[in-house]
């Protein structure tokens, strides 16, 4: 059903590198077999720090298994510094792409690099910092957010499809919404991302309230500075029954005044699903 | 376009089944100069309608029922749909339903989503099943309350082939006076299902899982039973479900049904020895691989196996290799990214739900298939466990 690109398929049936260094310089290890995926790098890197040998193991599907063959031939031959800065992207471009939903192996991949250098360098990992936010795939917020950052992702499905985070039971979504904007602030895109608002139901008697105070607040005093008015009548629903008085009943504008004026405000500060209609 | 059937083993039949060269000869005539409507006053539509009339008797036959109680819907799911939906409107004071935790997306995500379908709360009680895949009627007696609008329970999981104990389950549920509906996609054509001798009130039947088309379905509704319709729209099926009839694939299913009368006999000696053989051969060849469900109150013809320490979409790209159709429970195959709820419900460890792969068998296999299927699958296995960071070889 995964529409794999030849390579992919080349990668799987016929993978490079498989198998365990001994003695390797750098070990690296993620996943588990709990999240049916899972990746052991180790690699043989010389004095002048250079990575000579890659070898992987992978328990995981036909992606997980090609993009840490892929992988294991883009690092051979490269300066540890270069190959730390090798992304998931990267991974996935040797690979000719990968389905959207299989993204997170190529992370998975990148992951594991990354985790073999600093084992090589003996420092902790930065990313180890974070902080749990998923807890059905055990995601970490520093996770979501490099993520987000280096792959542009605009959605909370993307953050699923790139880190499994949110693909459990769901519970972490508003975190993970939270996140996105985190991670997109300061560059505009925040404005893009709303956050979804639950509009808690009005009873009946809060929402005549509200209509109430916005037309008594803004909008007869409007239409009172032209000699016009305005009055509440009925609540049916969505439906706003008002009563046009003074100049405003015999204006010829009077309909756009009723949909341009007063249902747009209402629309803005009572409930976006209102429609106003002149009481007959 | 072209499918090349013969060089493929299928061995996916619970997904869906080959159309019988039967069927598809019974159908042709509905495709081609037979194409009158059959609610048509004419006579050329009229006789369309006694075709179907024909297909409707053919398939009670199979199950037991009165012609009059079956209706035709599009799909498994839309049945599935109807009955759980007209219970809970003809009875708009009960909001509890109780089914289980093992039942297939159509009834587990309808259940999941009703309150926000309906715009009332509902209460599900999502019976727990055993290791072996079975329910505890202690459990089902005490869910059963004065809110209950209906029980639905599958009459055989999709996944293990386990069955569920329907004649007992109705009859409880009879007692308390409450609807009983099973969703017996999988078990129709491949075990016995007469309901004249049980106190089931709707059952689900799917086309395609008995060598009919796809897109044709049933729904058994007990006479007497008070049913709120699904499709509303024309006359058709007595007013029970409107959309003109889909006539071919009727028709189909009706022959289907009448093939399936004699064939049950063949599925449940010739395909369960080759079932058997599969199971016995995997199990006994290959090492850290379990069997998931019942061994004995099963479907004939489905097997459920965990490899452990591989994961199953890569089984499955391997299998596909050698044209060998099968599925898996794997989170990789299921859409999301979470492995198959019914293995989780039965409890099976992660570890093994990800690498456990499905056959099921039709009365189309051959001996051959199952011996080539044996030769294959242990290097299969073991080359993919040669890849695997937890595999160590002993």
């Amino acid at each position: 059903m995964w529409e794999y690109t030849d390579k992919v398929q080349q990668h799987f049936l016929h993978p490079l590198n498989v198998g365990e260094i001994e003695n390797p310089e750098g070990t690296g290890e993620v996943g588990s077999l709990a999240c049916g995926d899972a990746l052991k790098l180790t690699l043989r890197i010389n004095e002048d720090e250079v990575i000579t040998d890659a070898k992987f193991k992978t328990f995981g599907c036909a992606s997980a298994i090609a993009s840490s063959s892929v992988l294991t031939e883009l690092i051979k031959g490269m300066k540890v510094s270069d190959a730390a800065k090798v992304t998931n992207e990267d991974i996935a471009e040797a690979l000719g792409g990968l389905p959207k939903e299989k993204m997170h192996c190529s992370v998975m991949g990148r992951e594991a690099l990354e985790a073999a250098i600093a084992d090589y360098r003996g420092v902790i990992l930065p990313m180890a910092e974070g902080e749990v936010v998923c807890e059905c795939f055990g995601v970490t917020d520093l996770e979501v957010i490099r993520a987000v950052k280096e792959s542009d992702l605009k959605s909370v499905e993307e953050i699923t499809n790139f880190t499994k985070a949110g693909g459990g039971c769901g519970k972490c979504e508003d975190k993970l919404r939270e996140l996105l904007r985190e991670a997109h602030s300061g560059t505009g895109i925040a404005e893009m991302i709303k956050p979804v608002e639950k509009q808690a139901k009005m009873t009946v008697l809060q929402k005549i309230k509200k209509i109430e105070e916005v037309l008594e607040r803004e909008v007869k005093p409007a239409l009172r500075k032209d000699g016009g008015d305005i009055e509440l009548v009925d609540v049916d629903g969505d439906f706003v029954m008002v009563s046009l008085r003074g100049s405003c009943k015999s204006c010829a504008k009077s309909q756009m005044t009723l949909k341009e004026y007063v249902e747009k405000k209402l629309r803005e500060q009572v409930l976006e699903t209102l429609i106003v209609e002149e009481a007959k | 376009m072209e499918c090349d059937e013969k060089s493929v083993i299928y061995m996916d039949n619970n997904a869906t089944t080959k159309v019988s060269p039967e069927v598809v000869d019974a159908m042709m005539p509905f495709l081609t100069g037979c194409y009158g409507n059959p609610s048509s006053m004419h006579n050329f539509g009229g006789q369309v309608g006694l075709a179907v009339k024909e297909a409707r008797r053919k398939i009670a036959s199979l199950i037991g029922a009165d012609t009059e109680e079956i209706i035709f819907t599009s799909c498994g799911t839309e049945s599935d749909s109807t009955a759980i939906l007209s219970a809970l409107q003809a009875f708009p004071d009960k909001r509890h339903i109780v089914t289980t935790r093992v039942e297939h997306p159509a009834v587990k995500n309808l259940c999941e989503n009703l309150d926000t379908l309906t715009g009332h709360k509902h209460r599900i009680t999502k019976l727990k099943v055993g290791d072996d895949g079975r329910l505890d009627l202690d459990e089902y007696r005490d869910a059963l309350s004065e809110d209950t609008a209906i029980v639905s329970v599958m009459w055989a999981n999709n996944e293990t082939g386990v069955i569920f104990p329907i004649a007992e389950m109705a009859r409880m549920a009879k007692d308390r006076g409450i609807l009983f509906h099973t969703d017996a996609v999988q078990a129709v054509g491949k075990i016995p299902v007469n309901l004249k001798e049980l106190d089931v009130d709707f059952l689900s039947m799917s086309g395609h899982k008995l060598h009919a088309p796809k897109g044709v379905g049933v729904l058994y509704i007990r006479r007497g039973t008070p049913f709120v319709p699904f499709l509303t729209g024309g006359h058709q099926e007595g007013g029970r479900r409107g959309g003109t009839e889909n006539v071919a694939s009727i028709v189909g299913l009706g022959k289907a049904c009448e093939i399936a009368e004699r064939s049950i006999e063949i599925e449940n000696t010739r395909v369960a020895e080759l079932r058997d053989k599969l199971e016995e051969g995997l199990l006994t060849t290959i090492p850290k691989a379990r069997l998931n469900g019942h061994k004995m109150e099963r479907l004939p013809n489905t097997t459920n196996i965990s490899f452990e320490f591989v994961e199953g979409e890569a089984i499955l790209l391997h299998m596909n290799e050698f044209n060998i159709c099968a599925s898996s429970g794997s989170a990789c195959t299921s859409g999301s990214l979470e492995p198959s709820h019914v293995l989780r419900a039965m409890g099976v460890p992660f570890t093994a739900a990800h690498g456990s792969i499905r056959f099921s068998l039709s009365v189309y296999n051959t001996e051959q298939e199952i011996d080539f299927v044996l030769e294959k699958m242990p290097n299969i296995i073991s080359s993919l466990r040669e890849l695997s960071p937890f595999w160590q070889e002993a």
